[in-house]
């Protein structure tokens, strides 16, 4: 038998189901792990008594004979982006150091209804602003992933969605929750060598999820494959009435109707995502990714998304114009940090606590947002951004006309050293070129592990779908999984 | 305007008034805008706050369907244009009473278009000397919480209970030309509102407070620059500030200066408005659409039922009392000028099949009798202590001849005092009205035979005389004399 920890949500449903181990024993394998991995600086904060309690709950019911939740029994790392009742929450940042919520996100509160439990809260980029994990204020994770090349440098799990990525890869939990607003689950998950998905718009609540940038934010999961996936997404997902952006739809079974026979299916390859510098090994992977669907029995199509080149400045527009107004509540007033200086007014007091509690790149993003909302700059900026979005969402329109679904590489590249783009937010918003057109057209999109480069490190490939089409992307993906063959782990150094 | 045209008297002229109002109005609701927190006035501090209003992290807005409901029946209630597309946009700024660090409001596209309301400085004729101002638009946004200086040394204490409760912004055009028309425009539009239910109009507890504009200008010129003192929160207060913000910028030209485009504050209690910040020091809100909350779209049948539940309006209700109640031009604007008047009158009149028969005498007595001893008791209608009904049933009295007009003073003074009904009071202290000629005669008999020398005089052509007879009969008989009864045999008697 595969040992516990090296299982993941679907393998620890049947070997529960099947008596093979108690949810109890997974619970304490993954505790294990999550103590022996502090190396990576993934936790934030560590809750085994949650995860053990719902383990405990999980075994009862199967005792008495009651139905088992989707998720019972399974321990899962929650991103620090979800307010967790009475566990601290701080998106990773100062200005939220001390912070603990008495109400319990949606999304959260729907894994756990389903069963999971909760190994503890996970580092990320502060306020979800990166690609890299490097804006935490509680210092980076470090990814399980080395190179071959025995450098031993340390690499960036990717953000913002790093600590996520970082645990499900080393095996230290079986799945973990992330936030994608321009690609903080798929970057991260094509970096660790694992599954992350961003669901359609307005299927995951955001109720209790520190905001980023309101109408990108999306919640998925991060898992070690396509099943997995579906059936966290399954629990994750549903209509909240306390969202109004939230999707007054059922959540389909997406994984009884996984299927990777793609006959039928047309796949669009976009022709502007061949951009200029990408790696030949980037280039070859998304080759490989062709041949393996039309090998699941699709069709291949050439398709055009003219506007894409204008999706990235469009994106550093209206994402940090959102996050300047959503970052507004943290004024050291009522929660979080508060910098009092001796004899400060009102003013002071907000200089200096956000002076203080915020971090950098959320500083930039923060005066950018200002600067792009401003009298005289909203027009030239924000308005011609939100004009882009359309015509971005358009590109799809048509695109779809001629295609199901689209494949793209995930990130122009593998995962890079840590310090090594740091220095250079452009280089690094770079990092989500592919990924941020459909979030900002508030589409599916998933990212499956397809290859290893040159020097050992995964790369992932993206499957983009139909608003409301989770199911295509999910089939499409795992049409790739069975032909990848992606079996690739870190080795184990920490 | 006909008649007295207000105009500040200049070194170089006269100068013209130029006035808009922005009144932000409490939206009647039991919750909040986006939050399910409760909205009653006089809570402790702080105990009607949910997470939303707090801004606490990861908190979202949900529109309070209630609330857009109110608004929408407000802007048909003044005829105004419904748009069935809005939507919200955040107001953004730095306030320790604005948790999110933003107000919801809607800038770009508001729920209310172009609309009127009809006033009138004369409330004895008003349709003779009405007017229309305009309204620009009504939109719905939250109010803020409040902050107290005065709990302790070095701190001010922040109280959320009124953040997030939802106002409407009415705004008018700038059609107004004196502090009367700005005051009649805010009785009117408090009316309006207070009728159809969406705000209480309660001034003094901060449901209804205008942001005034004024401006001056040579009678007909260019539009003068304006300025805006906020918060104004009294009938009084708005006028004074239209008179001083008036004098002092027809001062500040007249000295060579130029008026300033800026925000202004009032000082109740020197009378005087004081800058609080220029144009250039003006906060930059950096409005955009909030993408927590979707366009809000109206159905027709929404719109619909919004207009079906509207009650009589002030202005039909006040044309029906004229028109088909045969009332007094300043009658019928009295009696509708609040709701509540109306429906207690409309209730009076709901105890007789022929409500014109009694109308008149019922709204005579009304804006007489019962107004002044409301006024002396420093009651409001709705605490009358004399109901509808009991009113009717002394005016009843009235009407038959089982007691005069002067006697029903009496009676209705006992009524407030014991909250008895007429008819017993009248019974127990025998107060029935005199109408019997024969008891009558005799009476006058007896005075003619008691006052023969004035009788005399009376004869002699000293007509004047004649009421000496008529009170010391009705003297004699204790003031239960039909008068009428008493004038007629008394001409007769004395020939």
């Amino acid at each position: 038998m595969t040992a516990i920890f090296e299982m993941g949500i679907a393998d620890i449903r049947s070997g529960i189901a099947d008596g093979d181990f108690t949810a109890k024993e997974v619970a304490e394998t993954f505790i294990a792990r999550v103590s022996a991995a502090k190396p990576l600086n993934a936790f934030l904060v560590e809750t085994p008594d949650h995860a053990l309690a719902s383990a405990e709950a999980a075994d009862k019911a199967k005792a008495n004979g009651e139905a088992l939740g989707k998720m019972a029994g399974v321990p899962i790392g929650m991103k620090d982006l979800f307010c967790t009742e009475g566990v601290p929450t701080t998106a990773a940042s100062l200005i939220l150091e001390g912070f603990t919520p008495q109400y319990e996100s949606t999304v959260s509160s729907n894994l756990f209804k389903a069963g999971a439990g909760m190994l503890g809260k996970l580092n990320m980029d502060q306020f979800a602003m990166g690609s890299s994990n490097e804006t935490s204020a509680f210092g980076n994770v470090i990814s399980p992933w080395r190179r071959n090349d025995g450098g031993n440098a340390d690499l960036a799990p990717g953000g913002s969605s790093g600590g996520s990525a970082a645990v499900v890869s080393g095996r230290i939990a079986p799945a973990a929750t992330g936030t994608d607003t321009g690609g903080s689950i798929r970057q991260p998950a094509a970096f660790t060598g694992i599954t992350g998905f961003k669901p359609t718009y307005g299927r995951c609540s955001r109720w209790g999820t520190i905001a980023f940038a309101s109408s990108l934010d999306q919640a998925g999961p991060m898992a070690h494959d396509v099943r997995d996936c579906a059936i966290m997404l399954e629990s994750m997902a549903g209509f909240d009435a306390k969202d109004s952006t939230s999707l007054d739809l059922p959540v389909p079974d997406w994984e009884a109707a996984l299927n990777s026979n793609l006959a039928g299916k047309k796949i669009g390859i976009p022709k502007e995502y061949r951009v200029d510098n990408m790696p030949a090994e980037i280039d070859a992977l998304w080759q490989k990714g062709i041949e393996m669907l039309k090998d699941a029995g699709a069709t291949i199509v050439d398709v055009s998304l003219p506007h894409t080149k204008y999706a990235l400045p469009a994106y550093y527009i209206i994402a940090p114009a959102e996050a300047s107004s959503n970052l507004s509540r943290y004024d050291g007033v009522r929660y979080g940090l508060r910098d009092l200086p001796d004899g400060a007014g009102l003013q002071d007091m907000y200089a200096a606590t956000r002076e203080a509690g915020f971090g950098p790149e959320v500083k930039r993003r923060i005066m950018i947002g200002t600067y792009v909302l401003s009298a005289g700059y909203y027009d030239a900026y924000y308005t011609q951004a939100q004009k882009v979005r359309t015509l971005i969402s358009q590109d799809f329109d048509k695109a779809w006309n001629s295609c199901d679904l689209l494949l793209t590489p995930t990130a122009p590249s593998a995962a890079f050293g840590l310090g090594e783009k740091s220095d250079d937010p452009l280089a690094m918003y770079l990092n989500d070129v592919f990924t941020v057109p459909s979030s900002l057209a508030g589409l599916p999109a998933m990212s499956v592990p397809a290859g290893l480069d040159g020097k050992g490190l995964p790369l992932g490939l993206q499957i983009i779908g139909k608003a409301l089409d989770e199911q295509s992307v999910f089939n499409a993906g795992l049409a790739i999984e069975e032909r990848a063959g992606f079996v690739a782990k870190p080795e184990q150094w920490w | 305007m006909t008649e007295s045209t207000y105009r500040i008297q200049g070194g170089t002229g006269e100068w013209e008034v130029v006035i808009g109002l922005e009144v932000h109005a409490q939206i009647t609701s039991e919750s909040k805008l986006f939050s399910g927190a409760s909205t009653e006035f006089g809570a402790e501090p702080n105990t009607q706050v949910s997470l939303v209003d707090a801004a606490m992290p990861g908190m979202l807005p949900t529109l309070n369907a209630e609330c857009v409901r109110q608004a929408v029946r407000t802007g048909l209630a003044i005829d105004a244009q419904i748009n069935k597309y809005s939507r919200f946009d955040r107001k953004n700024y730095f306030y320790a009473d604005l948790p999110q660090g933003y107000q919801i409001s809607q800038l770009y596209h508001p729920i209310v278009g172009e609309g009127v309301i009809q006033i009138s400085l004369d409330e004895k004729d008003p349709d003779a000397h009405g007017k229309v101002i305009g309204v620009e638009r009504i939109h719905i946004e939250q109010d803020a919480g409040k902050l107290m200086h005065d709990q302790h040394p070095t701190m001010s204490y922040v109280d959320l209970n009124r953040c997030g409760v939802a106002l409407m912004e009415i705004v008018s055009k700038p059609d107004m030309t004196s502090p009367k028309e700005a005051a009649a425009y805010v009785r009117k539009l408090r009316s309006i509102l207070r009728y159809v239910g969406s705000c209480d109009g309660n001034m003094e507890q901060g449901s209804m407070r205008a942001d005034v504009n004024v401006s001056v200008r040579k009678p007909g010129g260019e539009l003068g620059t304006r300025t805006e003192t906020k918060n104004v929160n009294s009938m009084r207060f708005i006028q004074a500030v239209i008179e001083y913000e008036a004098q002092r910028q027809v001062d500040v030209i007249e000295d060579g200066g130029t008026v300033v485009q800026e925000t202004r504050l009032f000082d109740p209690d020197k009378g005087e408005t004081r800058s609080m910040r220029s144009k250039e020091d003006a906060h930059d809100y950096r409005y955009f659409p909030d993408p927590d909350l979707l366009p809000l779209e109206l159905e027709d049948d929404f719109i619909f039922d919004c207009k079906a539940s509207l009650p009589e309006l002030p202005d039909e209700k006040r044309a029906r009392y004229k028109n088909v109640l045969g009332l007094s031009a300043y009658n019928a604007a009295v009696l509708t000028a609040e709701h509540e008047t109306a429906l207690w009158f409309e209730e009076l009149l709901e105890t007789t099949d022929e409500p014109e028969k009694i109308a008149s005498s019922a709204a005579n007595w009304v804006t007489s009798e019962l107004f002044g001893a409301l006024n002396r008791m420093g009651l409001s209608i709705e605490n009358s202590p004399v109901s509808p009904a009991q009113a009717a049933e002394l005016l009843g009295l009235v009407a038959d001849g089982t007691i005069s007009g002067k006697i029903a003073k009496q009676v209705f003074e006992i009524m407030l005092e014991t909250g008895d009904g007429a008819k017993k009071i009248v019974e127990e202290q025998g107060l029935k009205q005199e109408s019997d000629t024969g008891a009558i005669e005799k009476v006058i008999a007896d005075v003619m035979a008691a006052n023969e020398d004035k009788v005399a005089q009376y004869r002699d052509g000293k007509d004047k005389l004649f009421g000496f007879f008529v009170g010391q009969t009705m003297k004699a008989m204790q003031g239960k004399a039909n008068p009428q009864v008493v004038n007629e045999l008394l001409k007769k008697t004395l020939g």
